[in-house]
Formats: structure tokens, C-alpha cells, sequence
């Protein structure tokens, strides 16, 4: 393994995160925040409790996946198109690295950021509610699986597009409807059929229920099937890493 | 361990746009040596090495680096190649420094602060170093770009038209850099399209045109051959034939009969020359005018596309 090529990898798109920390920090701060007042107060006041959870806790979990997901797409399609695009890619493609190694460098490093602003959700969070999180290992693990599936897909997505506002549709047009209408911030259970089983078909629902059980103990789905969801998604984008570097797709001519 | 480090067998390259770029091209690169690929624009010098590095799937053919199929072993072959593209392609954010330092732990070498100082003393970008790269004039970027390809001290080093639009002072920076890379025993493989730059500086010559390598050779046989002269006799009367007299000098007839052409060693104490007229006016051969004129690399860089134009 060349550890160092992806250390340097990891350390170049960690300080590109650097240059816009503040950015970085401030927005997911202030949404939260945002959501909080809109959502807990407005909604909150009406709607105190879903399954014994008060509402303000209950969507914590929806918050922190939401940002996950777009973080997570955002930053790995980005530092994979950006070298296309500038044509640095050379580099990376005549350096002794694996497939394998580019990608733990690039994922490894938007997954990272990833994670690092859904924390920071999480803690904004307590200033406005308590949480308490059943499952803390869990959570953080789930929440490991989670960026890494997102962080591929975004890969994916850098590798695929053929500019810049392509790296915006799929986050904007698929994934936030997605995890809106995916339960994010109410229970499935609240839907009338036959949405609630249409619900079932969004691969996202699995995504946001399995991290609120590691939360509260109780979810939409079971644990196990939203782990397997998860999961399953992790490996589809991993053979579609593999085809892109086996095939040199998009990558080399 | 063999003469040469790097052989190419067959390798070709057809782009998804169904353009030819390679056709078979077979190749030895002599260690230690520094080894010139001229050509003219598009005529596949970029594709090559870009093949040799990994950027370009290849349609067919091998790269053997010291015997070793450069796919395979691909680490040790990566890590024993430098390359500086054509393009100045760079992250334009990152202060100079560290996008040297950056070029050195991606190819899995220890981070070596003293071994950058050196590297980028020797460039003139030292006092640089800490400049954010957009900043940096093309001359600049250059530099830059020789420096990332030397940060992991590769025995290998791929230029591609290293000197395109640089200023002399650079391109002697360059030569001289070049030179001292050689004494220490890398091997360096340049593209260019300037004749004279491959006749100062290598000791072998590739010509590549359409795709096809159509000669290598040392240098200095190229060098005699630009020592050699043509003489160019403008005749009164058309010949149907050279007469058998004339058969020691081994003229050239045009095809219109017109032009006959002596091609002769100008160094030589006997040109041949005089006592080729002499014949002439026995033979009863008359001249309207006669010139002669070196014959160039370019000379025989255009004769040798023609050649290779007129077989195609
Ligand atoms: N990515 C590419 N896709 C399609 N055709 C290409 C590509 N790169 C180069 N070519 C074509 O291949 C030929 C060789 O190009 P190149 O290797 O860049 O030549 P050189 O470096 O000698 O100027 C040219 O006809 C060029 O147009
Ligand atoms: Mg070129």
C-alpha cells in the first residue's frame, strides 16, 4: 500500500476544506439553527411528540443525515472533478497508486468534512433540545457507513460529470427531495396508505430510520433491514468504482 | 542488467474518435542516455508518453521498464518515472512549496524538506517558495512543473516540448539542469518539434510522424548527414539517362530529366566536384547553373515525412 500517496491525497483535500473553515462551520450552524426555530417552534408547538420522542429530538437525526448526504456528495464529487477539470488528474494517474488508494485518499478526506459538520449539527442541536443518543457507538459507526456510501457516490458523480452545475443536480434535484419526502423530519407512520408504502421504495427512508434507532432506540423499519439497505448501497457504489477504474470511464482516453 | 531501461513493443493507440494516434511503434531507450522525439503536432509524441505513464489506456503493445511490464509492476515502475506534461497544469491555489512537497509523498517518497530546498535552489524557485502558484509567471509555472516531476528523485524523466513558448533564459536553465540530470545517471526521454533543440541536446534521435516512428539514430550520424552537401546542376538539355561515364559519382536525375544531383561529404579533402565537371564536359553534357547547399536535419526531416508520406 502507498500510505504516503494517500496521506498526501487525504492532507491536500483536508487543507482545501481549511481555506473555507469558517464557511464550512457557519452555514450548518445556522440551518440548524434555522430549522430549529422553524421547524421546532412553528411545527414543534403543534406537534409535541412522534412515537414518544419529542419532535424537537426526533428530527436531529433527519437533520444530521440531510446535511450528510449533501456534504458527503458535494465535497467527494468536487475533489474529484476539480483535477479533471484542471487537467492536475495526470498526476494522480501516474503516480504509483492503486484504485483503491486514490479513492480511500479522496473519500477518506470528504468523508471527514462530512462527518465533522454532521457533529457539528448534532452539537448546535443541544442548544436547542435534549438528545439522547441510546446507541453512541452505533451512531458513530452508522454514521462512518453512511458518509463512506455518500463519499463514493459522490466519486462517482465527479467522475461522471461534465461540468460543474452537473455536480449540483444530482445533490439538489435527487437526494434533497429524496430525504424530505424520506422521512427526515416526521414518521412514516404518519402517512396514509398507499404513500406510506410508496414510501417504503425510497432507499433513503432506510438511510434516516437506521440512524434514528441508534438515537431512540425505535425507528420506521428495523434495524437490521436498514443496515442491509445501507449497506447494500455502499457496495453498488463500490462496483461502479471499480468498473470507472477498471475501464479508465471518464478517467483516461 | 541490459542496455536499455525502457522498451516499447508494438504499442499503439487508436482514440475513441477512431484517430490513429500510435501504429506499432517499438522502441529502446538506453539507460542513462538523453533521447530526443521530434515531430511535428499531432504526430502522436504526447500520446506515447502519456502511455508510458499511465494516462492513456493503450489499444495494444507492452512498456518494459528494466524487463518489466510497466502495467504489472506498475508501483515500481511509476515510482522510478517523472513526468512534466505539456500542459502547465497546477493547482493554482497551493503556495509553491507545497505542491512540491505534494508531488514527493504522492509517489510514496518520505517527506524530505532538504531534498525540496535542493530540488527548487537548483530551479531558482527557492525564494518562490512560498508563493501562491496563479501568482507565478509561465516561465515560472515551467519551472514548477520540472520540480514536481523531480520531487520524487525518479531515474526516468519524461519532458514533453519542455521549451515550448519559454524564454532563452529558461530554455539554458533548462539544458544545463538536463545535462547535470544525465551525469547523475537518469535517463531522459524529450519531445520536441524544434530541430535544434534535439540536435543540442540529445545523444539519440527518434523522428515520429502520423504515428509512426520512422527513424532512430545517434546523433551524430544525423550530424554527418548535416555535414554532407548537395550540389544541384541545372542542365541546357534534358537527359533521357545518366551516361555510364557519370556512373562513379552516382548522380541523381530529376524526373524530367532536367536537374542532376550530386550529393558529397563538404568536409572532404576530394569533393568530387571538379572532376565531376570534367566528365560532364567530355560526356558533352552542358549546365545552365548550379548551386549547392547543406543539407539540414530539417532537410532530411522533411525528406524523411515525404518518404514516409509518398509509402503510405
Ligand atoms: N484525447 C484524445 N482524443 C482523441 N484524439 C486525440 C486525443 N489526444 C490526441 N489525439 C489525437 O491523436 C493524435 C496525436 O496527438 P498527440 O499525441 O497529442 O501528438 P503530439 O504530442 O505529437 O502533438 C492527434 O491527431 C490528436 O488530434
Ligand atoms: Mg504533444
Amino acid at each position: 500500500m502507498n500510505w504516503r500517496g494517500i496521506w498526501a491525497i487525504y492532507k491536500f483535500e483536508m487543507h482545501r476544506f481549511a481555506r473555507t473553515l469558517w464557511t464550512g462551520l457557519a452555514v450548518p450552524v445556522i440551518t440548524t439553527s434555522l430549522y430549529f426555530i422553524v421547524f421546532g417552534s412553528a411545527i414543534g408547538s403543534r406537534m409535541s411528540e412522534i412515537n414518544g420522542i419529542d419532535y424537537g429530538a426526533f428530527i436531529v437525526p433527519g437533520l444530521m443525515m440531510l446535511s450528510l448526504f449533501t456534504e458527503s456528495i458535494f465535497n467527494a464529487s468536487f475533489g474529484i472533478h476539480m483535477p479533471r477539470f484542471t487537467g492536475t488528474i495526470y498526476e494522480i494517474l501516474s503516480a504509483p497508486l492503486s484504485a483503491i488508494e486514490t479513492v480511500l485518499g479522496y473519500v477518506g478526506a470528504a468523508a471527514s468534512k462530512a462527518m465533522s459538520v454532521a457533529l457539528v449539527i448534532f452539537v448546535t442541536a443541544h442548544l436547542f433540545v435534549d438528545v439522547h443518543v441510546e446507541h453512541p457507538l452505533l451512531m458513530l459507526l452508522y454514521l462512518v457507513l453512511v458518509a463512506a456510501t455518500f463519499c463514493l457516490f459522490g466519486f462517482i458523480v465527479g467522475i461522471w460529470a461534465k461540468g460543474f452545475e452537473q455536480l449540483q443536480v444530482i445533490p439538489l434535484l435527487i437526494i434533497t427531495p429524496l430525504t424530505f419526502l424520506g422521512g427526515a423530519f416526521y414518521s412514516i407512520d404518519m402517512l396514509k396508505e398507499p404513500w406510506r408504502s410508496i414510501t417504503l421504495f425510497n432507499p433513503v427512508v432506510y438511510l434516516i430510520n437506521g440512524f434514528r434507532w441508534t438515537f431512540f432506540g425505535t425507528a420506521d423499519v428495523a434495524f437490521g433491514t436498514a443496515l442491509a439497505a445501507t449497506f447494500a448501497f455502499f457496495l453498488a457504489c463500490l462496483g461502479v468504482i471499480w468498473w470507472i477504474f477498471r475501464t479508465g470511464y471518464r478517467l483516461k482516453s | 542488467m541490459s542496455e536499455s531501461i525502457l522498451s516499447i513493443r508494438g504499442l499503439r493507440k487508436q482514440y475513441a474518435s477512431g484517430t490513429d494516434a500510435l501504429k506499432s511503434v517499438d522502441l529502446d531507450i538506453k539507460r542513462g542516455e538523453i533521447f530526443a522525439l521530434l515531430g511535428p503536432n499531432g504526430a502522436g509524441k504526447t500520446t506515447l508518453i502519456s502511455i508510458i505513464c499511465g494516462i492513456v489506456t493503450p489499444s495494444g503493445g507492452e512498456v518494459l521498464i528494466d524487463g518489466k511490464n510497466w502495467q504489472r509492476h506498475f508501483r515500481e515502475a511509476r515510482t522510478r518515472i517523472g513526468l512534466v506534461p505539456q500542459e502547465l497544469t497546477m493547482d493554482v491555489f497551493e503556495p509553491l512549496i507545497s505542491t512540491v512537497s505534494f508531488s514527493r509523498e504522492l509517489f510514496g517518497r518520505r517527506p524530505d524538506p532538504k531534498r525540496i530546498e535542493e530540488i527548487l535552489r537548483e530551479l531558482s524557485l527557492w525564494d518562490k517558495r512560498k508563493t501562491i502558484l496563479k501568482e507565478l509567471s509561465g516561465g515560472m509555472k515551467r519551472r514548477v512543473m520540472i520540480a514536481k516531476a523531480l520531487a520524487h528523485d525518479p531515474d526516468i524523466l519524461f519532458l514533453d516540448e519542455p521549451t515550448a513558448g519559454v524564454d532563452v533564459e529558461l530554455r539554458r536553465d533548462m539544458w544545463n539542469m538536463v545535462r547535470r540530470l544525465r551525469e547523475h545517471g537518469t535517463t531522459i526521454i524529450l519531445t520536441t518539434h524544434y530541430i535544434e533543440e534535439a540536435e543540442e541536446m540529445a545523444d539519440r534521435v527518434g523522428v515520429i510522424n502520423k504515428g509512426e516512428l520512422i527513424l532512430v539514430e545517434e546523433k551524430t550520424e544525423l550530424m554527418k548527414k548535416l555535414g554532407r552537401k548537395v550540389l544541384h546542376l541545372q542542365l541546357a538539355e534534358p537527359l533521357a539517362a545518366i551516361p555510364p561515364t557519370l556512373a562513379e559519382w552516382n548522380p541523381r536525375l530529376s524526373e524530367d530529366g532536367s536537374t542532376l544531383t550530386y550529393e558529397f561529404d563538404a568536409k572532404a579533402e576530394r569533393t568530387g566536384i571538379p572532376s565531376l565537371l570534367t566528365a560532364m564536359r567530355d560526356a558533352g553534357i552542358a549546365f545552365k547553373d548550379l548551386d549547392t547547399h547543406q543539407s539540414s536535419l530539417e532537410d532530411i526531416f522533411v525528406g524523411l515525412i515525404h518518404h514516409s508520406k509518398a509509402a503510405a
